[in-house]
Parts: structure tokens; sequence; C-alpha cells
């Protein structure tokens, strides 16, 4: 095996609403039957990668319980298999991960008594497919120190994300994080790839500084230094750590190219099974243009919205434009448009959620009462 | 030594040949049922939300499909270091090699097998009935009772008695008679199929019978056991349960599921069944579909009208298509304009544009009235259908079929059309 993996989950974001007052990023539900992670996941495991860690520090709970085994995405193998790290107190370290550098160098070990050459770093709120052996043939032809996946976005999303400029032989000049005004339209997707002891001297060096980011303190003082290149994806890639471009990601499921690119092209998105029934419609049910997960027993009108696992609909309830996730109990005579309403919540009867500017986050802490 | 207390057998090595086209290619047990699941994965949940984690399922007819889902037993969380399901095909012996034929002489060529668990108690099951059971009660029945065998029964309408194992009873469950399918029946109490066995009892009448022709458990087993005058009870199930032997019954059974409050409910947390998931996106409603009461399965895309209906997963339904009382399994394809009434077609069919399933009246089947009845049309796995043809009532299609299969474009009630082996 050519390469490690190494999924930094750990993130949280106040862009993100209400909705990561439960989970981290990496957990949050995609596309109905998936959580953000598995497309990262299940990359690495499909690119042959067998020896996978999951670095996570924020409100883990809810990924270490879709994490509890390996064998979903194949990694519950005798060589190799998908390590979580959280931070630990240790004789010589009582911080939390101070940045995502800093969390790799916590867990150095793992780095260095690995036998592979390569390392695969990956974010957990990216939802894309890619063989990360492509990257790898790159990284080695261009004999590059770093390699950074990248791809080409409009809209003025751009000042979330590393924003960089390459040279006609793809070799990174301009490396910008989250800037304010910029000229490029290209961003990095915080995918990289590098040499195992490289990864391992740059963290060492880092840390010595006392420096924690891999991006500021990394990427950005070595690219003069260092030859990084970038690697340009043309497929569907999109990151997930705002309501509104997690919104926006689980609405593109609902057009046929994007399904058929995710749910029929091999090879596949893998995720935990629930074992749940199939959905269930009963009279009053009218459903159009509209995803709906296993385990939904559909009573009323959903129009354009994504339901996920286990979703109960009441009857003449109405369910426009909006994501409803796992667990959530509507009650009869219930309007819900425009919204994502937040998993397990049970919403009374006759309530009415409308958002008016934006998408409204729907958070509501009732007792269910079932039979 | 390794030490189970009570381990099942599972005998799935049935045709089940009034299945007709449905287990042509394909064993019983591993048909498709509700939608995602398979008839098998009831007795394989039931075994491990009953509590017992050694199963021994055994195979003979068409096996393929069955092992592929059984695999290791990864769903039914029955692989385990120690115990965990083991397939079980009959295999050449150094003298004397024969198929299993019959089920205690199944069971029999399995001594082996059971004697490495060294268990108290051996069940025995059937790979072919829906319900939910919990084996470690009739467990507790059986302990209490001190059995040597417990029968698990139901009351069946006196009428159908005829069809089943009946048992009689006294007033403290004790088996006092046993009648396998008699002509007339002395009670309605019949055996489901389902024994629980003391090891040592079990050991010494298969070992007695071995020389059996077709040994069986109800023919020849059972009258043994209660000819030497052992412990019989008959230990009563109240809950549902399906024999789902006929088209007629599969059918019903399918359709019971869309009830709004089914009598067989899926939904209950607590005794989940499980199943090889294999196929994970969520299903797809377009904007011109038209969903009524329906049960569909995972990855399905519909664009046409669908009601009454247990679609299972992975299924396309293309547009102004109408699909209604009808079972479809997964991976197959409904054209544009096609209309589907009261039809079970099982996987991976592929149906063309503008077909009419099940049109015209009812007449009688050419080949085999007795299994292609009820008015369904039934297709088998992987068979092809093309654009623009009539299928009457009680029709089976098996294999690829084209144009030419179907005079003046039609296949009347009644008729059958099997290509076997041209399927590629």
């Amino acid at each position: 095996m050519r390469a490690i993996g190494l999924i930094l989950a750990g993130g949280s974001n106040n862009k993100m609403r209400e909705l990561s007052n439960k989970r981290a990023i990496a957990a949050m539900p995609v596309a109905g039957s998936y959580r953000s992670i598995d497309f990262a996941l299940s990359n690495m495991s499909n690119s042959h990668i067998q020896k996978v860690a999951v670095l996570t520090q924020y409100n883990a709970r809810s990924l270490n319980e879709h994490l509890s085994s390996s064998k979903w995405w194949d990694f519950g193998r005798k060589q190799g298999g998908l390590f979580v790290f959280t931070p630990m107190v240790t004789a010589d370290n009582s911080w939390w991960y101070r940045g995502t550098a800093d969390a790799m160098y916590q867990n150095l070990n793992f780095l260095k008594n690995s036998h592979e050459p390569y390392v695969v770093i990956a974010s957990g709120d990216g939802i894309y497919k890619l063989d990360y052996n492509k990257v790898l043939e790159y990284h080695i032809a261009k004999r590059a120190d770093v390699t950074v996946v990248c791809t080409d976005i409009d809209g003025d999303d751009i000042n979330r994300f590393g924003v960089l400029r390459m040279n006609e032989e793809s070799r990174i000049e301009e490396f910008e994080e989250k800037p304010m005004v910029t000229q490029s339209h290209t961003i990095s997707t915080g995918i990289y790839v590098l040499r195992r002891r490289q990864l391992v001297e740059m963290l060492e060096k880092c840390a010595q500084e006392d420096r924690h980011d891999f991006v500021k303190d990394i990427l950005i003082r070595y690219k003069n230094l260092k030859r990084i290149y970038g690697y340009k994806i043309k497929d569907y890639w999109s990151n997930i750590s705002t309501v509104e471009s997690y919104y926006k990601t689980n609405m593109d499921f609902l057009r046929p190219d994007v399904r058929e690119y995710f749910f029929r092209q091999r090879p596949e998105i893998k995720t935990k099974i629930d074992d749940l029934p199939p959905a269930k419609y009963n009279p009053g049910a009218d459903v159009k243009n509209s995803l709906i997960a296993s385990g939904c027993i559909i009573n009323g009108e959903v129009d354009n919205s994504v339901l996920f696992k286990n979703v109960f609909v009441g009857n003449n309830c109405v369910i426009k434009n909006s994501i409803i996730l796992n667990d959530v109990y509507l009650g009869d005579n219930t309007h819900i448009e425009n919204c994502i309403v937040e998993s397990r919540d049970t919403i009374r009867a006759n309530s009415y959620h409308y958002g008016e500017d934006g998408i409204k986050i729907v958070v509501e802490k009732n007792e269910r009462y079932v039979i | 030594m390794i030490k189970k207390e009570m381990i099942a057998m599972l005998l799935a090595g049935g045709q089940g040949s009034r299945l007709g086209v449905l287990t042509e290619k394909v064993a019983k047990p591993a048909v498709s049922f509700g939608g995602k699941y398979r008839i098998i994965d009831f007795p394989l949940s039931n075994c491990i939300n009953s509590g017992i984690d050694t199963v021994g399922v055994l195979t003979q007819y068409q096996p393929l499909l069955l092992n592929t889902h059984i695999g290791i037993g990864i769903p039914w969380d029955l692989d385990k270091n120690e115990g965990g399901v083991t397939v079980l095909p009959p295999y050449e012996k150094s003298t004397n090699s024969e198929w299993y034929t019959g089920t205690a002489n199944a069971i029999y060529q399995n001594m082996a097998y059971m004697e490495q668990y060294n268990p108290d108690y051996v069940l025995i099951l059937s790979g072919d009935h829906i319900y939910k059971m919990d084996y470690e009660v009739m467990l507790d029945f059986h302990k209490a009772n001190k059995a040597d065998v417990t029968i698990a029964t139901m009351s069946v309408p006196l009428e159908e008695a005829s069809r089943f194992g009946i048992v009689v009873t006294d007033e403290t469950n004790q088996i006092t008679q046993f009648e396998e399918k008699p002509e007339k029946p002395s009670s309605n109490l019949a055996s489901m199929g389902i024994y629980i066995f003391s090891w040592a009892v079990l050991k010494e009448a298969l070992l007695a019978k071995k020389d059996q022709n077709n040994c069986d458990f109800g023919m020849h087993v059972l009258p043994y056991c209660h000819e030497k005058r052992q412990r019989l009870f008959a230990y009563e199930y109240n809950g549902y349960w399906k024999d789902v032997g006929t088209l007629g019954s599969y059918w019903e059974a399918n359709m019971e599921l869309i009830d709004i409050i089914p009598e067989f409910n899926l939904y209950e947390e607590f005794w989940k069944i499980y199943t090889k998931g294999d196929i994970i996106p969520p299903q797809y409603i377009s904007k011109e579909a038209v969903i009524g009461k329906s049960l569909i399965g995972e990855g399905s895309e519909i664009h046409g009208e669908v009601q009454n209906s247990v679609i299972g997963p992975n299924v396309y339904i293309g547009p102004g298509a109408v699909v209604k009382d009808s079972v479809i399994m997964r991976n197959t394809v409904i054209g544009s304009n096609t209309v589907v009434d009261k039809s079970i077609l099982a996987e991976n069919v592929i149906v063309g544009n503008d077909v009419v399933l099940g049109s015209g009246k009812e007449a009688e089947n050419m080949s085999k009235p007795k299994v292609y009845a009820f008015g369904l049309v039934t297709i088998g796995e992987h068979s092809v259908i093309p654009d623009g043809v009539k299928i009457g009532k009680n029709t089976a299609i098996s294999g690829v079929t084209t144009a030419k299969d179907y005079v003046n474009g039609e296949l009347p009630s009644g008729g059958v059309i099997a290509k076997d082996g041209e399927s590629a």
C-alpha cells in the first residue's frame, strides 16, 4: 500500500448556526442516506487506502457513533484499519488540538509508525468522489513536495476558502487563506498529498515554532521554498460547512446528473447500514421531486425536499423546499417551508415554519408521544 | 470444549415449485419479500433477536443467490468467532453419497456439525415463512414442560387443516395424537414446521431412522418420537405467521404490508428484520410521479404512478407508467407508459415501453393451472419484455422475450412463455 489517510474532522464553525450544536460538521447527514464523512472515507476505501485515521475534537459523539464499526467502509481488516483520534492528556501535552497541524502533530506516532510512503489528507466536510491514486500519480510525476487538490468555483462564497493561483506548470504561486478580495477563482479543497516523511518533518518544525495551522503555517509559508502543486478537479465538489452551502448541496441531489454521478456510477459511496424498512406511503401522501430515505412514513404533501431516514409526516402536512433530518416526527397539519428541521425533532400538530429570507433552522425539543 | 445451549438448523434447500418462475433459478428462501427483504431474513433475524448465534443453513436447490445473500452472516451479526452462520450443502462421503432426501435426512447428514457445538437443544426451522417469533420463549416453554420435543403450532381454519401436520393436545398442551396432512383432521392446531428437540432425543431418533427413505420430520421422526412415548408438547403461537408457498399467498402477504396499520409491522424498533443492505441511496420521486398507498425501497426512481404496490430497491418506473396492485422486486425497470396490473415481477426484469401487464379477462393457465392462478401475471428474474406487447392474466414469462414471441403482439390470459437458457 502506498498511502495512509488522514481525515480532519475536528471542526465546528458558527456558520452552521444551530446545526453544529449537536454534532461535528463531518457528521452532518447528507443526501438522505449519508453523513458528510462517508464521502472522504469511501474515497479512501475506493482508492485502496487501507489505513485511515480520523482526527476529531468538537462534539464528536455523533461522529463516533457513526464510526463505531469500520466494516461499512471495508476498513475492518488485519492490514490497516480505521482509527479515531481525539485529543488526549499525556505526560507532555495537555492541549486540545490547537489547529490542523497540531492535531496531526499530536498523533505523530501514527505517522511515524506507518510504513506507507505517502499520506493523503482530506477533510470531513467535502462532498465529492475522487480517486486519490490519480492525485498521487500526478504528485509523483510533478516531483512535488505537496500537492493541493483544487477546484474552480464562482460566487461570493470564495472568501471562506483558501484561494490560490498556479503558474502554467500548475505550481502554486499565490495562496491566500480566506481573502476579502481576490482575482482568482481557484480554491483549495482541503485535500493534500505528500510524502509521509516530508509531513513528519514539517509538523515537527512547525511545532517547534509553536505554530499550529497546516494552511497558514505550513502551506503558505513554504510555498516558495517547497514545490507545491495544484491538481485541479472538474467533477462535482462541494463543501457543506455553512447553512447555505449545506442546504444547496442537499438540494443538488434532486438534479438527475448529481444523482447519476453519486448514486449510480461506481465506485459507490458507502455508509453505516441502519436496517430500516422501505419507505411507506399512506393515503394522502403526495410527493413530488423529492428524495425519501428508508424508514419514512408519509401521509402528507412533500415537494422539492429531502427527507432523511425515519421521518414521519402526518396527515395534511405540507413540506416544501425543505430538508428534514433523521428521525423527525411531524404532527398533522404542519407546514414547513424553506426550513432545515433538526434531527430527532418532534414538531407538534398545526405548527407553521417558514424561512422568510433564507433558510430557517427548526429546532424543537417537544416530548414525543408514541403509541 | 465449545458449548452452545441451543443451535438452530434452518432448512433452506427446497425449491418451492408452487412459486412458478419466481423459483426457477432461485431457492424459495432467497425470494424477495416486502421490498428489500428475502424470505430467509425473517427466520435469521428471529434467531439473532432470540439470542441464538449459531445457525446452520441447509441448502440444496439453486443456492447461488442464497449463498451470496448469507455470506458470512454480517447483516444478522452472525459473523462470529465461535458459531455464527454456516452454510451446509450436501456433500460427498466415502460411502453412500446422496442429496438431502428429506427434512430429517438433511439434518441427519449434518450430525457432525451439530455435534461440534455440544448443544442441549436443537431448533429446527424452515426458510419459507414470514413471521416474528421469540424462540427463547419457546425454549422456556420446552424446559418448563421437561419436554423432549416441542412443536410450534397455531390454529388454522378447519377446512385448511388438511394441508398441515395436525396435533391433538391434552389440557397441559402435551400432544396425544399426531397426524401428517390428514384427510379428516381431528383438530385445527397446525404444526408450523418449527421444532425444539432435546439434543439426545433428536440424535437418537435420527440414528434410528437413518435408513428411512426421504426421512421427514412430520412423516417419520415425530411419529417415531410419539410412538416411543416421548414427551411431545405443542407451543401455541398467536402472532402473524404466513406461509408464502403459493403465488397467491405470496402476493397477498406483500399486499398486507401496505395497510395503514399492517398486521405484520416492519416499523417496530425492538424486533428488527435484518437484511443485506447493499443499496444505500434514498429513493427519488419525480415531479410527474403519483404515489398512492405503497412501500418503496431504497434507491428507486419513480417517474410514473404507483398505487397499492410493493416496490423493491433500485427499481426504475418510467414516466407515464402505471403500477397497480403489484409486487416489483429489486433492480427491475418498467418502461414509459407501461401498465402493470396485479403482477409479480422478479429481480432484474426489464419491461419495455407501452406494455400492458394483466390485460383482458381471466383464463385458466394452460400448463400449470394450480400454480399460475389468482389472476396474476408472474415474470421470472432477468426476463426481458419488448415494447408494446399485451400480456393477459394467469400468465408467466421467463427469459429474454422478443416481439416474435408474442402472436399479434399479445400473450393471452393463461399463456406461458419460457425461454430458458437464452437469458444472457
